[in-house]
């Protein structure tokens, strides 16, 4: 259940890098010293920059004063932005008609055909849960705007799929456009669309669709092209035409992955949910939100276990196995919908349409209690291993400060042929260049400088995430208690909602870069944890028995063969660290992260499009540049 | 050809319902507005607590003693302007001085409308908690703020005094202050009102100093007591030029703004809410509620309207 990519095509090990491939990075770095000594300016040239700020705000009041008039709003986005609206009211009073009783019965019910009795029974406690927790309504909300946009996401990506799976051309036009669409940090979805469709449900449904719809192309894609050709063979040789084909072999050999690109456009569309609330989304996000604003971490945590809750209960039901539904049928589920409407009916005519407010559970005071009480105990003194804020204090003075003026000292130049340097280590020259450019736009864009501060703090996050999470996972590749007892624990921190933890980060580590850094690991751990843990255990069962047979003690066992084998998974493992972390640093500026996350969050606060859409560029060129830069590929896949 | 018969039908709906001339998305409303089929106003819920407070009676007048249903949507202040110009959210129920936008949309398009006075004077400064100064009574000077500097020093700032800003949606001059006034200070921004409420909260039980960007009125100050730094002396026009500004902010009668459409045909909901007049004890009374107290902002503006039905009662509009 990663928020963000899956496991795409796990790359073919390849054991040991050859030799060669190491003298372009000893010649950047003998370079990279030597102009330290001799060179005058370290910072960005001047000249070679563009200042895009005027072009910007002239867009932006172009868009303001003809956004009543233009025929291409009044006649296309005009229409588009309506049939959302319309779109989501009908599926919200369709909701509110079936009232709790009817929803939580249609949604146990569907969980139940889909997914076996244990998650409909889960279900049907999710919603209850809901109605106890006094989100209800907001829950109603949410779930209408995420039926529409996870429906317009699944159609537009497996339309962009499909084009993709079965046209060469299509393919090759549109995988950059997806790969690079995979490292965006949603936050910088928000801006342009809000200043084209305004504040309200379509810019939040339409910038959760662009986020959500390219895993569903993309896995459709791959899907689709990874079919077994003897099968295909064997179908052509039947005679069949072009379209039996497609449905009767090609789409029914990708069902796996199709059904991982629907479950993962429902989770990215969920996590989207909340940041969408920035913009006036209304429902779950904003009562998130809202708690933020006075402070209470139990009102927004009172808001965020629906999240939770929701996104266990989708993901559970979209990834089970569904052998046994053969041979039930329609009729099943006719017998479902009677049972709804029958429930329905049944709560409208005793009149309990809606959530009873005498069986709301208040968690808010208890939860403020402990989180109080933990930082009161935490946050400074504590005997022998000092307090959090000490922590956050030596952090940032022994870490961040020196990484950052490190890489603020290195001329620009040199730093362009390191990142060309490491990524030719892992990569190809095509994902050296695709670096390099990546690096260099963010000189051009004329945000050299926050762009290293940011750098700095998403380097130092993905290596505490990367200890933390080997730990984890060699505990749990060992202990099947261990692992069983750790998803849980997983599934929540990887769906609770960013803003529910804010407070208590800066409570326990005050303002700064340090807090940034917490929330940041604390968001991409549960994915790293999983990909090792995953990694760990799948090593071939036979390579660690004869490991075993001659002799071999756990810890020889676990670094000369499990980790060697495992290195595909833990390459991902980096390359997910890196992408996870930097689609927190716009959060982080939430916190005092400052840099280019702080100035995001400015643009939109400000609708200053000149510094927000300027930092988002930059942030989208530091995910590209880091995900080159980790992502190995083979040189036979470019 | 059963499927081109369902897709033609589905196409046809589609037609329908967007209908098939033009689209003005700009006058549109909220999907879960009026969903049970009543007058529903919708208000911008600002992010801090003050508004809030505003924003909750307001809501709880109406809902009570007019019968509208209400919907709040937090937005931030700027695109707040953009969404009340679309008709999005119908008022906002405080406002800080917005003097570009105010031109825009007020003078040149005529899409908002001025809603009057809320009654609450605001005013932004700078503040040290009242335990540091009155332990060193010249630090409440700008000129003897640089004496403090290294006391005042923290991880981020460094090596200089730190200067807490808060969210980026604030008005601020605190970068050209620092820079103008020559003060070995560096401002760190928290990035939102929440960050920066729980840092001073955080030094506050530990009786540490700090320097912090703060507004009044805010019921902070009911929790940690604090006192203004004096800056040079605002004069009109001092931070006409937001690079060179090396004076004080200015104290800013708060405002309400009201969609010209809505002020016009928004009966007796939009006489309501341009009537809506209080003062600072009384907002800071709901606030103290809702942040302190941890009462939802309907528990709290029920409680301070059932205690103060006099002030309410006239702001009802004549039948």
């Amino acid at each position: 259940m990663t928020t963000t990519t899956a496991p795409l095509s796990v790359p073919s090990p390849s054991p040991r890098l050859p030799a060669r491939r190491w003298w372009p990075l000893a010649a950047a770095v003998l370079l990279t010293a030597v102009g330290l000594l001799t060179a005058t300016g370290v910072d960005w040239p001047t000249a070679l920059s563009v200042d895009l700020s005027s072009p910007l705000s002239s867009t932006s009041d172009w868009i303001i004063d003809n956004r009543d008039s233009h025929p291409l709003f009044l006649y296309f986005l005009g229409h588009i932005s309506n049939a959302v609206v319309f779109s989501v009211r009908a599926v919200y009073l369709l909701l509110l008609a079936l009232g709790w009783a009817g929803v939580t019965v249609a949604a146990a019910v569907i969980a139940w055909r889909a997914a076996g009795i244990r998650i409909g029974l889960s279900t049907a406690a999710a919603f209850a849960v809901c109605g106890l927790l006094g989100m209800w309504v907001p829950t109603m909300q949410t779930l209408a705007l995420m039926v529409v946009a996870v429906a317009a996401s699944l159609a537009l990506g497996a339309l962009l799929g499909l084009a993709a799976g079965l046209s060469d051309r299509t393919f090759r036009a549109l995988r950059p456009v997806l790969d690079t669409m995979q490292v965006l940090p949603a936050f910088a979805y928000l801006l342009p669309v809000v200043l084209v469709f305004g504040i309200g449900v379509p810019a939040a449904v339409l910038a959760t669709v662009v986020y959500a719809a390219p895993p569903m192309a993309r896995l459709t894609a791959l899907g689709l092209r990874e079919a077994d050709p003897t099968v295909l063979e064997a179908v052509d040789s039947l005679g069949a035409t072009a379209r039996q084909r497609l449905l009767t072999a090609r789409l029914p050999l990708a069902r796996r992955q199709l059904l991982l690109g629907v479950n993962q456009t429902v989770m990215m569309a969920l996590s989207m949910a909340v940041i969408a609330s920035v913009i006036g989304a209304g429902g779950l996000g904003d009562r998130v939100y809202q708690a933020l604003a006075s402070v209470d971490v139990g009102a927004a945590l009172a808001a965020g276990i629906p999240i939770v809750l929701l996104a266990i209960v989708l993901d559970r039901t979209a990834t089970a196995e569904r052998e046994e539904r053969d041979g039930r049928g329609w009729p099943a589920w006719l017998l479902a919908a009677a049972l709804t409407a029958a429930v329905a009916v049944a709560a409208r005519l005793s009149g309990a349409l809606s959530w009873p407010t005498s069986w709301h559970l208040a968690i808010a005071e208890p939860v403020n209690t402990a989180v109080d009480w933990m930082t009161d105990h935490l946050y400074t003194g504590v005997p022998v291993i000092g307090g959090t804020a000490d922590w956050a204090a030596a952090f940032t003075g022994w870490v961040l400060d020196p990484v950052r003026s490190g890489l603020q000292a290195l001329p620009w130049w040199g730093l362009l042929l390191l990142v060309g340097a490491l990524a030719l280590l892992v990569g190809t020259w095509r994902t050296a260049l695709t670096a390099v450019l990546a690096m260099a736009a963010i000189g051009v864009l004329g945000v050299w400088d926050a762009s290293l501060d940011t750098l700095s703090q998403v380097l130092a996050a993905v290596a505490v995430t990367l200890v933390l999470g080997f730990a984890v996972s060699i505990a749990a590749a060992r202990s099947a208690r261990v692992e069983r007892w750790l998803r849980p624990v997983l599934d929540v921190f990887q769906t609770m909602p960013q803003f529910v933890y804010l407070i208590p980060v800066v409570a326990l580590f005050g303002v700064g870069r340090a807090p940034a850094v917490a929330a940041a690991v604390v968001y991409a751990l549960p994915a790293v944890v999983r990909i090792t843990t995953q990694g760990l255990r799948g090593v071939d069962p036979v390579a660690l028995e004869s490991a075993r047979s001659l002799g071999a003690t756990g810890w020889q066992q676990l670094r000369q063969v499990q980790i060697p084998l495992a290195r595909p998974a833990l390459l991902l493992a980096v390359n997910q660290a890196v992408v996870l972390v930097l689609a927190v640093v716009i959060i982080g500026g939430l916190v005092g992260g400052g840099a280019l996350g702080y100035d995001v969050v400015f643009g939109l606060a400000q609708g200053d499009l000149a510094t927000g859409l300027v930092a988002g560029a930059a942030i989208v060129c530091l995910g590209l540049m880091l995900d080159r830069v980790t992502q190995p590929t083979s040189s036979k896949e470019a | 050809m059963p499927r081109r018969i369902v897709s033609m039908a589905a196409a046809g709906l589609l037609l329908l319902a967007t209908g098939c001339g033009a689209a003005d998305m700009t006058v549109q409303s909220s999907p879960f507005a009026a969903a049970e089929g009543s007058k529903t106003v919708t208000l911008s819920q600002q992010s801090w607590v003050g508004a809030q407070a505003n924003t909750a009676v307001a809501k709880y007048l109406l809902e009570h003693e007019l019968g509208y249903r209400v919907d709040t949507v937090q937005v931030d202040e700027v695109p707040a302007w953009d969404a009340l110009s679309q008709g999005r959210v119908d008022a906002i129920m405080e406002d800080w001085g917005h003097p570009e936008q105010e031109q825009r949309y007020i003078e040149d398009k005529g899409l908002i409308t001025r809603g009057g006075d809320v009654g609450v004077t605001g005013h932004i400064g700078w503040y040290v908690p009242t335990y540091f100064a009155k332990a060193h009574p010249d630090v409440t000077d700008w000129r003897n703020l640089d004496k403090y500097a290294d006391q005042l020093r923290t991880a981020e700032s460094g090596g200089k005094g730190q200067l807490l800003d808060g969210s980026p949606s604030y008005v601020t001059n605190d970068k050209a202050l620092v820079k103008n006034l020559k003060l070995d200070y560096q401002v760190v921004f928290a990035g939102s009102e929440a960050a920066q409420i729980t840092q001073i909260k955080q030094f506050a039980k530990e009786k540490k100093p700090f320097l912090t960007y703060w507004y009044k009125p805010q019921w902070l100050f009911e929790k940690v007591p604090m006192t203004e730094v004096k800056l040079p002396a605002y004069k009109e026009g001092c931070d006409a030029d937001p690079d060179k500004v090396a004076c004080a902010y200015p104290h800013t009668p708060l405002q309400k703004f009201l969609n010209t459409d809505f002020a016009q045909n928004g009966g007796e909901a939009a006489a309501l809410l341009k009537n809506f007049h209080w003062s600072e004890e009384h907002q800071n009374e709901v606030s103290l509620m809702i942040a302190d107290q941890k009462l939802s902002p309907d528990e709290a503006a029920e409680k301070w309207v059932k205690a103060n039905e006099p002030i309410w009662r006239k702001w009802l509009p004549k039948k």
